[in-house]
């Protein structure tokens, strides 16, 4: 599935839910089903500030792709982080670098969040970036 | 007075958010503003406004009655020995600088110290390393029980012959039990030590006396109270004021100013720099006249107990539930609650919440240490004001139930 595709898939499914409530149950199972994350690798270097709950993200880069993992102490939050996850990993650094994320608008997440949290979301995709960038260098 | 009437003075209490009728439990943070505030600023706004106590003409000398009559009422309601006593602020946050600056410059020196307490707001802690910062001075912390209770006993243990100042607040805003400041006052003052007591919440809950309480100083905001926001107040004694040098230098606060050197104005002029929000500190007038309507009337004051105590025996009687803050007696605690729930994180109940149109706070609530005390990240807290209805907490503990279900 190219990224396009995938973040259509993504966009539809979350436009089956009405009602906010219906959403967060979503992306609470979402987060449930994350992998599991290492203790040893939640560090002070990994972890995103910005976010009133704690996130760390890390990633590898194998045969060209970056592949993401993270965790985080607040289920929703975990939940944004795995549907990121979901989208952006395993695709080349080039793909990501050049993608505007603006899929995150459109299933209205960023309006939908507290400040602090919207403030969160918005350094998960920083850091995504970030990644992007460096690896593509 | 119904609680009805109570609330069809607040329009935003009629207003939904994503589609469900708005339950206000941030009150800890800011309250909202009855009409009789929002019709006082907009009346000084399209009507009066002018800069006070500066030009002749007619707007300049109403703007400038309607500010100074405020500080006669302030005087009366927290009983100040005199008007000069009273120092308008944009809040409890300067008020606490302005003290922190220049009780400092004046009486703080190398090697001294400064006590506050473990539960204290972001607000009266920072200001005073600040202070400490730049006098070489020490910040000494009067340790809380397991409780929430301040560690009383060992206050005058703590207090030594460099301690300059104490600054404790009336009631924390995370855990909500009234301190024992006259007792505080008491103990500090037999040492000769001067008290600053953080009135922010204390103010909206406790009958403030200030001759009675006997502190030195007591600092309050003018939104936890109804009134516009940007408006607050310092309450010192005068024989501090008029030792301490100005904070802020510029207009007003001056008597005459030459490049050889500037004498300053007397007190209150002299801690009043510049332009004031002169359109917002006369909004405390309605505001405490609302206030004061509210704890005058008993069967308000007994549907608040009613929905205190409610909230109180759900919360603690939920073994899933963490309260922080536990009165020895009821009438010991304000209608705040600071929470945490057994394995699911603050920000996720808060987020859920908000969807069921309940506005809570969660996080660390401007009180790390606090935070760091109870080894937790932060809590959530639903703080009631007297137009909460005893429908709305039950609607909290419904939803917090709900909330909890959907996280676990």
């Amino acid at each position: 599935m190219t990224l396009a595709e995938k973040k259509q898939e993504v966009i539809e499914e979350f436009s089956m839910y009405d009602e906010w409530l219906d959403k967060y149950e979503y992306l609470i199972e979402l987060g449930k089903a994350l992998d599991t994350y290492p203790e040893t690798d939640k560090t002070e270097e990994r972890l995103i500030k910005g976010c009133q709950s704690r996130v760390w993200l890390d990633y590898t880069l194998k045969d060209g792709r970056l592949f993401f993992t993270a965790d985080s102490d607040a289920i929703i939050t975990k939940g944004i982080i795995s549907l990121l996850i979901s989208v952006y990993s395993g695709r080349t650094p080039e793909e990501i670098a050049q993608d505007d994320f603006s899929f995150i608008d459109e299933i209205g997440l960023k309006e939908n969040l507290s400040p602090t949290r919207a403030n969160g979301l918005v350094s998960m995709v920083a850091t995504i970036r970030r990644a992007a960038q460096e690896a593509s260098l | 007075m119904k609680i009805q009437d109570i609330r069809s003075q607040f329009p935003i209490l009629a207003d939904t958010v994503y589609g469900k009728p708005l339950v206000y439990l941030d009150n800890a943070a800011t309250a909202q503003r009855p009409q009789s505030v929002v019709d006082k600023e907009a009346e000084l706004s399209l009507h009066t406004n002018a800069n006070i106590h500066r030009a002749v003409h007619s707007l300049a000398v109403r703007a400038t009655e309607e500010y100074e009559a405020t500080r006669d009422f302030i005087r009366d309601f927290i009983h100040a020995g005199s008007r000069e006593e009273i120092i308008f602020t944009s809040g409890t946050t300067a008020s606490i600088n302005l003290v922190a600056f220049s009780f400092g410059e004046a009486f703080i020196h190398e090697g001294d110290e400064v006590i506050v307490s473990a539960a204290e707001h972001h607000s009266n802690i920072v200001p005073w390393q600040m202070m400490c910062g730049r006098k070489k001075a020490f910040l000494k912390v009067l340790d809380i029980d397991g409780n929430g209770g301040l560690d009383i006993d060992s206050l005058g243990k703590l207090i030594s012959q460099r301690t300059r100042i104490v600054a404790i607040s009336h009631i924390s805003n995370v855990l909500g039990l009234v301190n024992p400041v006259k007792e505080i006052v008491r103990i500090c003052h037999e040492k000769g030590v001067p008290v600053l007591i953080d009135g922010a919440q204390g103010i909206v809950h406790e009958n403030v006396d200030v001759q009675d309480l006997d502190c030195d100083f007591y600092a309050f905001s003018g939104h936890k109270i109804y009134a516009a926001t940007g408006t607050g107040v310092l309450y010192g004694k005068r024989k501090w004021l008029d030792a301490m040098p100005p904070f802020l230098g510029g207009g007003e606060m001056i008597e005459t100013v030459r490049f050889s050197g500037t004498t300053y104005a007397p007190l209150p002029e002299k801690f009043e720099a510049g332009t004031q929000h002169v359109n917002g500190i006369p909004t405390l007038r309605p505001a405490i006249v609302f206030l004061q309507s509210c704890a005058q009337v008993p069967e308000v004051l007994d549907y608040q107990r009613k929905i205190k105590e409610y909230v109180y025996e759900s919360l603690t009687s939920d073994p899933r539930v963490t309260l922080y803050g536990v009165p020895r007696r009821t009438e010991d605690k304000i209608p705040l609650f600071s929470f945490t729930v057994k394995g699911v994180h603050h920000e996720d109940l808060a987020l859920i919440m908000d969807k069921m149109g309940i506005a809570l706070r969660s996080g660390q609530m401007c009180a790390e240490p606090l935070m760091d005390c109870y080894g937790v990240t932060g809590m959530l807290r639903a703080s009631f004001a007297p137009y909460n209805t005893m429908e709305e907490a039950e609607y909290f503990v419904e939803c917090l139930g709900k909330a909890i279900a959907m996280l676990t």
